[in-house]
C-alpha cells in the first residue's frame, strides 16, 4: 500500500495546463512541441500518495488540484562553484589603479 | 474549444482587464490610434507629493545616492585627458523587497486596498513579484504571483527560482510555469477566478510609482554636486524605469539630463522558446524585451501601456552579458557594493559612456538591486556552463549570445553599442500601420500623437508613414 502524505502537509502539485498540440499560435516549433506545464506549492487538503491527484488550499486560499509530487520540496538554487573567469578580475583593477597611483 | 481553452480564456480578455484594472482605457481614446496620454496618468491623482506619501507610508524610496570613487578613477586610467566623468549609483537595494520595483508595486497595491480588492496578482518572473508579495503582506492582501520559471526538462532559471523563494517568504502564492507566452493565459484565468487587482507593470500606477526615483536622484545631484546630472542610465526592458525615471527627472527641473536606455544584448535567441531560456543569463535588461517594447510599448497586459520609452530616451545602447559580469565584480572588488545584476547592465554602459563626458560632469546609474543565491553572477554562469555556453577571458565583441560569454581582460574593452534611433521609430511606425483597422485612415490627432510618441515632427512622421506605404 502507498504510503499517504498527511493533510496539512506543505507540498508542491504538477498539472499539465496545455498539451503540446494546444499551445498559443505565436509559439515557436520548439516549444510547440512540449506542454505547458504548471506546478504551485499549497497545504494538502486531505491525505494523498505521491503521484496521485491531490488538492491543496495555496498561500493565496485557492484551492488547486494536481499531481502530488513533492512533499515540503527545497529550495535548492544556490551560487555553485567560484568562477576562475570573474576571480582574478579585482584583483587585475587593483593592480591598475596601483600602477597610476589613483585608489583611494 | 473547452471553458478553459485557450482561445476561450483569450476571448474574454478585455472584460477580465477592465474588471481587474479597474481604468476604463476607451475613455482616454482620441484618435485611430491616439489617446491622451497625459490625461490618463494625471486621472489617478498621483503626482509625485501623492506618490511620495504613499511610499513613505512603506518605506519605500529615499534611497541613498552613493558617488562611485574608486570605479571613476578606473574609467579615468582608459579615458582621453580630461575625460572621466563622476559615476553615483542610486542604492534601490535599500528598498524592503531589495529593489526599486517596490515603487511600481507600492501605489498598485494602495489603490488595490483602497478599492476593496480581496488581493493583488501580477505576471512577473522578476523582482516585481517580490515587490507585490511584500506591499501586499503589509497592506493585508492576499497575493498570486505567476511566472514561468522552468524549461521542459524541468531546469529552473536560478535568477526566477530566487524570487519564488522570496515571493514565498512573503506569503504570496507563486504560480510556476515552463516557458511560453501562455504565462498571459494563465493570468487572465487566476484574475478570472479570483477576482484580485491586476497590479501590472505597466500602469499608471506602476510607472507614476517610479516618478519618485527620478525625482530623487535630480534633487540629490542638486545637494551632492549642485547641479542635476549630465547624463542618467537606465536598464531597460518593458521600458517602466525609464519612462519614470525621465518623467520624475522632468518633474524636478532636470530637463536637460540625458536619458539613456541600456540593455544587454541578448540578439538571436528567441524569448519564447524553450530551448533557448536556459541559455539566456539575463533574465530582464535585455533587448528580448526592450527592442520590442520600445518599437511597440501596446504589447502588454493591459489595454494600453503607460510605459512608453521612446517619448523618453534621447540614446539607446547596448553591451554584452560579458560585459555585464565584469562590471558586477567592479562593483563588489572597488566599491564594496555586491548587487544584483539588473542596475549593473547601466552600470557597464556607464563606464563607457563616462569616457566619453568631461570630468566635470557627471553619469547617474539609476538603480541596483540586491544579490543573492541564484541572483549572482556564479549561478548564471554555472548554469551557462551545465547548458554547453563557452565561458573565456577576451574582447567582449567576439561574444554570440547563447553560445558564449565573453569576459573583458582589462577595462579598456569595455564598449557600448549604439541603437540608431531613427530605426526605431521607423519600427515603431511600422507596427502603428500594421495596428491601424482595415480601411481607416490616420488624422491630425493621430499624427500628433505618433510625432510626441517618436520624438519627431508630424511632418517627419507623415514622410516616413508615406515611404513606408509608397
Amino acid at each position: 500500500m502507498t504510503d499517504l502524505i498527511e493533510k496539512g502537509s506543505w507540498v508542491e502539485i504538477h498539472d499539465v495546463v496545455l498539451e503540446a498540440g494546444e499551445r498559443a499560435p505565436q509559439v515557436p516549433q520548439d516549444t510547440q512541441r512540449v506542454p505547458l506545464q504548471m506546478r504551485v506549492k499549497g497545504f494538502l487538503s486531505a491525505p494523498a500518495a505521491i503521484g496521485e491527484q491531490a488538492d491543496i488550499e495555496t498561500l493565496s486560499g485557492r484551492q488547486l488540484r494536481g499531481k502530488l509530487v513533492q512533499v515540503n520540496p527545497a529550495y535548492t538554487h544556490s551560487f555553485g562553484a567560484p568562477i576562475p573567469e570573474l576571480s582574478t578580475i579585482g584583483r587585475e583593477v587593483r593592480a591598475l589603479l596601483h600602477d597610476k597611483g589613483r585608489a583611494r | 474549444m473547452t471553458a478553459q481553452s485557450y482561445a476561450a480564456i483569450m476571448a474574454q480578455r478585455a472584460d477580465i482587464m477592465r474588471a481587474s484594472v479597474g481604468i476604463d482605457y476607451e475613455r482616454y481614446t482620441t484618435g485611430r490610434l491616439a489617446f491622451d496620454y497625459e490625461r490618463l496618468m494625471a486621472d489617478t491623482g498621483y503626482d509625485i507629493t501623492a506618490a511620495r506619501a504613499v511610499q513613505n507610508s512603506t518605506c519605500v524610496g529615499n534611497t541613498p545616492l552613493v558617488e562611485l570613487h574608486n570605479i571613476t578613477a578606473l574609467v579615468r586610467s582608459v579615458s582621453a585627458s580630461g575625460k572621466g566623468a563622476r559615476i553615483f549609483v542610486k542604492d534601490e537595494a535599500a528598498n524592503p523587497s531589495g529593489s526599486f520595483k517596490d515603487r511600481r508595486a507600492s501605489l498598485s497595491v494602495h489603490e488595490a486596498r483602497k478599492r476593496g480588492y480581496a488581493g493583488v496578482a501580477a505576471a512577473t518572473s522578476g523582482n516585481y513579484g517580490a515587490a507585490v508579495a511584500s506591499q501586499a503582506a503589509k497592506a493585508g492582501l492576499r497575493c498570486i504571483i505567476v511566472q514561468e520559471a522552468f524549461d521542459s526538462a524541468g531546469i529552473a532559471q536560478p535568477e526566477i527560482a530566487e524570487k519564488t523563494r522570496a515571493c514565498e517568504a512573503y506569503g504570496a502564492e507563486v504560480m510556476r510555469l515552463s516557458v511560453g507566452p501562455e504565462l498571459f493565459y494563465m493570468f487572465l484565468r487566476v484574475l478570472r477566478d479570483t477576482g484580485y487587482f491586476n497590479a501590472s507593470l505597466y500602469t499608471p500606477y506602476s510607472v507614476l510609482g517610479i516618478e519618485t526615483l527620478g525625482y530623487e536622484i535630480a534633487l540629490q545631484m542638486q545637494e551632492q554636486t549642485g547641479a542635476f546630472p549630465d547624463a542618467v542610465i537606465a536598464t531597460h526592458a518593458g521600458g517602466g524605469n525609464l519612462t519614470g525615471t525621465a518623467r520624475g527627472l522632468r518633474k524636478a527641473g532636470a530637463v536637460d539630463s540625458q536619458v539613456i536606455a541600456a540593455s544587454v544584448d541578448l540578439s538571436g535567441l528567441h524569448m519564447a522558446s524553450d530551448h533557448d531560456f536556459n541559455r539566456k543569463s539575463f533574465t530582464t535588461g535585455h533587448t528580448g524585451f526592450s527592442m520590442p517594447f520600445t518599437t511597440w510599448p501596446d504589447r502588454a497586459d493591459v489595454p494600453r501601456n503607460a510605459a512608453r520609452a521612446l517619448r523618453y530616451m534621447d540614446r539607446f545602447v547596448t553591451v554584452t552579458q560579458g560585459e555585464v559580469f565584469y562590471t558586477t565584480q567592479l562593483l563588489a572588488e572597488l566599491e564594496g557594493l555586491e548587487r544584483g545584476p539588473a542596475g549593473n547592465t547601466s552600470l557597464a554602459a556607464a563606464c563607457v559612456i563616462a569616457q566619453q563626458l568631461d570630468q566635470a560632469q557627471s553619469v547617474v546609474v539609476q538603480e541596483t538591486e540586491y544579490t543573492g543565491a541564484g541572483k549572482h553572477p556564479l549561478a548564471q554562469l554555472n548554469l551557462a556552463r551545465r547548458m554547453g555556453v563557452d565561458i573565456r577571458r577576451g574582447d567582449p565583441r567576439e561574444s554570440t549570445p547563447g553560445q558564449s560569454i565573453v569576459i573583458p581582460e582589462h577595462p579598456s574593452q569595455l564598449a557600448v553599442v549604439d541603437i540608431d534611433l531613427d530605426h526605431v521609430r521607423r519600427s515603431y511606425l511600422q507596427h502603428a500601420l500594421e495596428s491601424l483597422p482595415q480601411g481607416e485612415s490616420l488624422s491630425d490627432i493621430d499624427l500628433a500623437f505618433l510625432a510626441d510618441e517618436t520624438r519627431i515632427s508630424p511632418t517627419r512622421v507623415q514622410e516616413i508613414l508615406n515611404e513606408l506605404t509608397g
